[in-house]
């Protein structure tokens, strides 16, 4: 019974999240992943929830940050030196590539 | 039998020594393949005969890149222009091109309108679209499709008849997997199968798409996840040429009687597999020499025998 309540309220407190993350875009701690040479880096980020992670394209080539299984929202194509931001509020394990770039991959650990 | 075996040890041989040439191969080598041995000459010496015995020709060009502006070429446009003057030139006008992709840098509708009305100057009737990684950002190549597709299947693959040879067009850029590489996938393969299993093993055969459809460079992503089931299906026949783009440089490969080929960009070199931290645009080349990395293909087919003639021509 306290597991079902525990889990309502995981289950609230992630909505909250989940409706304040764009407002609070600006306040959020921010982490920040270069995409240089092919590869991000780090390739392995640790954030806490409700971190808000910046990717910056440092290559001559346009890269795009998917998620594998579609868990958040996908960048657009980043030319050289345009980023891309998003905030991770739920921990979880984020596995992400670039979609013209298959082999590039990258994981975001939320905790 | 004895012959047959003879042969295939000269083809072997020629095999290797078409290899060790590709040490010098460069502009102005004409490469012809007869039942699976390439020869090499010099283009300056081709012989008229050789010439006149071509029944038909047709031209690859690839990753044009149009949107790209920056080291070593902010003027992707004019180096375009510039290979297709180049084909409009040719004594022996082909029959049509082949596009191997990345039209584009980013997808860009104004991206793809530079290239429609660039491509208008080709003499040529006709070209022939295969779409790179960059030509289907953001919308799985809708836009592509809607403009160069031939519309023969919902996935945007298809193919063609020309004076015997069959031509098969590719998509391996659509629906690329974490940590993989290309990818055709099962609906294609099943296509591709079906596609080929009418026709004779002595039709030549041509394939085209735009990621190197074996294993180039994995380190860089140069491959294709499942191309070795679509080879499964092309080894009975006697002359497969197989034509990539994505690489921005000449590599070669012969497997069998399948011989691969990726082609040069029209738009800036990329390094040699390796010989960089990473792929990108080759910026360190010696001023003004940015035409001799660039260039157009053109494939003879010679008539009564089961051969293509490969020319590589650079735009300097």
């Amino acid at each position: 019974m306290s597991g079902w309540r525990a889990w309502l309220r995981a289950l609230a407190l992630g909505v909250a999240a989940l409706g304040a993350g764009p407002a609070a875009a600006g306040k959020a701690p921010a982490a920040k992943v270069e995409i240089k040479h092919f590869a991000f880096a780090p390739e392995v980020l640790t954030v806490t929830a409700g971190t808000r992670v910046v990717w910056t394209n440092r290559d001559d080539e346009p890269h795009i940050v998917v998620s594998a299984g579609n868990r958040f929202a996908s960048s657009k194509a980043m030319d050289t030196d345009e980023t891309y931001a998003t905030v991770f509020d739920r921990p979880g394990t984020y596995a992400y590539f670039c979609s013209i770039h298959p082999h590039m991959v990258g994981t975001v650990i939320v905790r | 039998m004895q012959d047959h075996d003879d042969n295939q040890k000269d083809a072997v041989r020629g095999r290797r020594q078409f290899l060790q040439c590709m040490a010098w191969a460069g502009a102005g080598t004409l490469w012809l393949m007869k039942g699976g041995v390439l020869q090499a000459r010099a283009l300056d010496g081709l012989a008229g005969d050789e010439a006149a015995d071509a029944s038909f020709s047709f031209v690859q060009i690839s990753d044009s890149h149009i949107g790209f502006h920056k080291e070593p070429n902010p003027d992707v446009v004019a180096t375009l222009r510039a290979a297709l003057a180049k084909i409009n030139a040719q004594p022996d006008k082909p029959d049509f091109l082949l596009h191997t992709g990345d039209l584009t840098h980013l997808s860009k509708p104004e991206e793809f309108d530079t290239l429609s009305g660039v491509m208008q100057e080709a003499k040529a009737a006709h070209t022939f679209y295969v779409p790179g990684e960059h030509d289907v950002i953001g919308d799985n190549g809708a836009e592509f499709f809607r403009r160069f597709g031939q519309r023969q299947s919902s996935g945007g693959w298809y193919s063609f008849d020309h004076r015997g040879v069959h031509f098969v067009g590719l998509v391996n850029v659509l629906n690329l997997k974490a940590g993989g590489f290309g990818s055709l996938g099962a609906d294609q393969l099943a296509w591709l199968k079906k596609d080929l299993a009418s026709r004779s093993a002595e039709t030549p055969v041509v394939v085209f798409a735009h990621m190197p459809l074996w294993q180039l460079y994995p380190q860089w992503g140069w491959g294709t996840d499942d191309s070795a089931e679509a080879m499964s299906y092309l080894r009975r026949f006697g002359s497969v040429s197989v034509l990539n783009g994505h690489i921005h440089q000449i590599q070669q490969k012969v497997e069998g009687n399948i011989t691969f080929y990726t082609a040069r960009s029209t738009a800036y070199p990329q390094p040699a597999p390796g010989k960089a931290d990473a792929p990108g645009p080759l910026k360190d080349i010696a001023p003004g020499s940015l035409q001799t990395y660039l260039g157009v293909r053109e494939v003879r087919h010679v008539r009564g025998k089961q051969a293509l003639a490969v020319t590589e021509e650079v735009l300097a």
